[in-house]
């Protein structure tokens, strides 16, 4: 039991050691020390992309958690509840409303729209009867693809297509150099933020009821979590595109070892989607190197895999 | 004590409690009892907070429900729910636990520690203290809902239909355990309660609902006599006594089982060969 940790540590240092060092350009691990062009590999570009993938793997993965404990279902992550789609929205909004506008506007409306859209969700969600479990993942669902497809016909329309497709859609790290990544920071200081309110998540979970009972503001932890996920999904679509499972899969496979006491397991969750994504990025580096293949189709291929043996396990009963 | 002046609540267009004025006295086990849609359960968990109260005033120990912020009214009552099923995947001492959060935020201290412990021996919850929620039975996880509540060692012990789920030795063990509450620490417990005979064994004060109304209230042997049952359930009842206590015959009434008895005289001279 005690060795986990250890063990968790070292699997993830490794990951990022070897993040370092694979990539299209040869470098030797005495990079940083060397001549002024392996450096120059190592600092602007091949840090930056392991720190983006980790933030990213971090902060989604906790999203999860978070906006599973919003909704009380397992089988929604922030990828399927609309919010990316509602970001990707907003971005584009903003891109063909006022296209010189600067990066951090843009990054702004993204999170407002990300937001909007996830209020949305949870209105929906909170009319749902809570005993129908797969409603809320089908209602997520059902909101993403229209949103989705909203953005697909502005983007057809002004001829924005690939700008979308490319950027927006397909979550994919090779275009990460130092100053484009940097933004990720506050994804994984909400992340952070929400570690710190994870009791206040773990009460939520029990129920309305319980929540009031031991005198919490249900409407405060609700609108702290929907600014956590809202925020690391829009910075994260804006940077990088649309991940998906990280958020899904990662909350899942912790709760089902840990359970769901978050204020202990939220640190693990973090672990395991930074280190699930650093894995999937890598495998997408190494197959075709030098060429490369987006996380996200990496990602769709491992976490499917993951989300159906989850649905398929045997459920436990005592 | 919990006064209540003019309560009335709708849902939707039908009237569900009818200006209510009641006081609940302190350091007494109070069960609420009467027929289903009598409006019990809405009234606890207005006095709960669980329902914003649309018209009249819930003041409990002179702490206004309207004007208290939520988490002070948590040091004042605690409160548990019908609804116990959760999905959430919590250890059953963690579940326990977070009843002292109102106390610490999240900074647990050695009293809370203390408290969890002393709450998890009280419910005989120790040797689940380990394992996760959706891995014990219903009846369990109810018990550690009250346990949780019980940490949260408030004057006020509000529960709604507390013996659902339970079977009969926990039920007693449970009626038992509050009633030791009341008389051993001097709290206050109202609770649901729908098998009236757990009111007539254990309660010092009956509250007896109909049709959104108070229809009766005051100690087990005014409260549970036959008039007032008969016409509470809107069905003949009969009460004899036991250990000194009302004891409420509501199963049958004599002539619905037709005669499974027969006496000597009715028995068919065949049955004796």
């Amino acid at each position: 039991m005690n060795a986990r940790p250890l063990v968790a540590g070292l699997v993830l240092t490794a990951l990022v050691v070897a993040s370092l060092g694979i990539g299209a350009a040869q470098i030797g691990p005495g990079a940083a020390a060397g001549n002024g062009w392996t450096a120059l590999v190592l600092m602007e570009s091949r840090l930056p992309r392991t720190l983006a993938v980790l933030l990213t793997g971090a902060a989604l993965a906790v999203a999860g958690v978070v906006i599973q404990s919003l909704v009380r279902n397992r089988f929604v992550g922030p990828d399927t509840a609309g919010t990316g789609e509602s970001a990707a929205l907003g971005l584009l909004g903003i891109t063909l409303l006022a296209p010189a506008s600067p990066i951090w506007i843009k990054m702004i409306v993204a999170s407002l729209a990300a937001m909007a859209g996830t209020a949305l969700f949870l209105a929906i969600v909170r009319r749902l009867p809570v005993r129908e479990v797969m409603l809320v993942p089908i209602a997520g669902l059902i909101l993403s693809g229209i949103i989705g497809s909203v953005v697909t016909w502005i983007a057809w329309e002004a001829d924005l297509l690939q700008f979308v497709g490319t950027w927006l859609m397909s979550g994919e790290f090779s275009g990460v150099i130092a100053g484009r990544y940097e933004l990720l920071w506050i994804a994984g200081a909400a992340a952070v933020l929400a570690w710190f309110a994870a009791d206040r998540f773990a009460i939520l979970s029990l129920g309305d009821q319980v929540a009031t009972g031991l005198g919490l503001s249900t409407r405060g932890v609700m609108r702290l979590g929907m600014v956590v996920v809202s925020v690391v999904s829009a910075l994260v679509v804006t940077t990088v595109g649309m991940i998906p499972f990280v958020g899904l899969v990662v909350p899942n496979i912790v709760a089902r070892i840990l359970g769901d006491n978050l204020r202990a397991s939220i640190p693990v969750v973090a672990a395991g989607g930074a280190g699930l994504l650093l894995a999937c990025d890598l495998i997408g580096r190494i197959v075709r190197h030098p060429y490369e293949i987006p996380v996200g189709v990496i990602l769709g291929i491992i976490g499917s895999v993951i989300f159906l043996w989850l649905l398929y396990r045997p459920v436990a009963h005592g | 004590m919990i006064r209540i002046n003019g309560l009335s609540h709708h849902i939707g267009a039908a009237p569900i409690l009818h200006d209510i004025d009641l006081t609940l006295p302190r350091g007494k086990l109070v069960a609420l009892i009467g027929p289903n849609g009598a409006g019990k359960s809405t009234l606890l968990r207005l006095v709960a907070r669980l329902e914003p109260v649309q018209q009249g005033r819930i003041e409990i120990d002179g702490l206004d429900l309207s004007t208290t912020p939520t988490e002070r009214l948590a040091l004042a009552m605690a409160v548990m729910g019908q609804q116990t099923h959760i999905a959430s995947r919590l250890r059953v001492a963690e579940l326990v636990g977070f009843g002292r959060w109102p106390h610490h935020h999240g900074r647990p201290r050695p009293a809370d520690r203390a408290a969890v412990r002393q709450a998890l021996a009280a419910f005989d919850l120790e040797p689940l203290a380990h394992r996760f929620l959706d891995e014990v039975s219903g009846g369990q996880a109810q018990r550690a809902h009250l346990a949780m509540t019980f940490a949260q060692g408030t004057d006020w012990l509000l529960l709604d239909e507390p013996l659902n789920n339970l079977d009969m030795a926990h039920s007693r063990t449970l009626m038992a355990r509050l009633a030791d509450l009341v008389r051993g620490s001097g709290r206050s417990v109202v609770t649901v309660v729908h098998e009236v005979n757990y009111a007539a064994a254990w309660a010092d004060h009956i509250v007896a609902m109909k049709d959104g109304r108070i229809v009766a209230e005051g100690p087990p042997e005014t409260v549970l006599t036959e008039p007032v049952l008969s016409a509470l359930y809107d069905t003949p009842i009969e009460v004899s006594r036991h250990d000194d206590r009302p004891l409420v015959l509501h199963h049958h009434w004599h002539d619905q089982l037709g005669s499974p008895f027969p006496k000597a005289a009715d028995a068919p001279s065949h049955l004796l060969h």
